[in-house]
């Protein structure tokens, strides 16, 4: 049987977070994909520096909760921090403003790449 | 799990630098029912593993017992990915149906193009608080039922959307999650009826 993530003892979280528990609200998305504009620089916070390593390539907000063994939570804190200083730019979801269903286009598209598979 | 931070980073598939827009849809079904293998037999990627938590008083929340005298919600999941094409990737997170998870739902589901509900017809009471929350948060959804090699009383799928008191209108599936070909099935079962949905919506807007 699997176990959940170890995400560590509370007082980790707090000091990666400098005592923040939650974000602004200007969230990120579970599946927002996130590009790192920057190298990381030496002397950084050690999360920042993984979130720049791994986000050489797009990747979305929860595969690097998964990567750096951290809830979403803190995750969204430590992107907000690098979003403020402009090493990272986030690609947000575009599923139609619409409410609750997306656009037939988009499912359409979502089909097609689903029957090539 | 704490693998996950000791790999190589090469081991790691990266997405497409063109990749811009992230779909989600989520697998949702009780413990053992095969959220899991169904996301792994279509993933291009082996399964990872997160967790959100929430330490905070909240309205709604869970009930904590009161000697603690604070609310903690922790709720874990899995996930998947699938690149559609060089622009859309698509999620696939299987949730576990339990109390807790509804409500953690808004903040890391919102905005999901739909749900698989997963079901064991051998423990099919697990489904029905699925199917009411999905209905309670307007999720369009598919049922799927996992075909289990001892399943000895193999209902018919008339049987199982009487039991689960299903509308005509949700499809209803068999599948075996553990084969590729039929957990892409699923998914395209689950678009279509979106599709479909989308479809009139835009005809009567």
């Amino acid at each position: 049987m699997r176990r959940p993530v170890d995400v560590g003892d509370p007082d980790r979280l707090y000091t990666v977070t400098g005592g923040r528990s939650r974000s602004d609200g200007s969230s990120f998305d579970l599946v927002t994909l996130i590009v790192a504009e920057c190298e990381p620089a030496v002397g950084q916070q050690s999360e920042h520096a993984r979130i720049l390593e791994l986000c050489r390539h797009p990747t979305a907000v929860v595969e690097i909760a998964a990567e750096l063994s951290l809830p979403i939570t803190v995750v969204r804190i430590l992107l907000e921090d690098l979003q403020a200083t402009g090493r990272i730019t986030p690609r947000h979801p575009r599923v139609a403003a619409s409410a609750t269903l997306p656009d037939s286009a988009l499912l359409t598209e979502v089909l097609h790449g689903l029957r090539n598979l | 799990m704490g693998s996950a931070t000791s790999e190589l980073p090469s081991s790691r598939t990266p997405l497409r630098d063109t990749a811009e827009n992230g779909l989600k849809i989520v697998v949702v079904g009780g413990f053992g029912v095969g959220k899991t293998t169904l996301v792994r037999s279509v993933s291009e990627i082996r399964p990872l593993n997160t967790e959100e938590v929430m330490t905070q008083a909240g309205a709604g929340v869970d009930e904590m017992p009161e000697s603690t005298g604070k609310t903690t919600t922790t709720v874990a999941f899995d996930f998947g990915r699938i690149s559609l094409n060089d622009r859309l990737v698509l999620y696939l997170f299987g949730a576990p149906g339990q109390k807790r998870f509804w409500f953690l739902w808004d903040r890391l589901f919102a905005g999901t193009l739909g749900a698989v509900v997963l079901v064991d017809t051998r423990r099919m009471d697990e489904s029905w608080y699925a199917i009411d929350r999905l209905e309670h948060h307007g999720t369009p959804f598919v049922v799927a039922v996992n075909r289990f090699d001892d399943d000895s009383a193999r209902h018919s799928l008339e049987e199982i959307r009487a039991a689960l008191a299903l509308p005509a209108h949700v499809p209803l599936i068999e599948c075996d999650a553990r084969v590729r070909s039929s957990g892409k099935d699923v998914l395209i079962t689950l678009v279509d009826h979106l599709h479909h949905l989308a479809r009139e919506r835009e005809l009567t807007a």
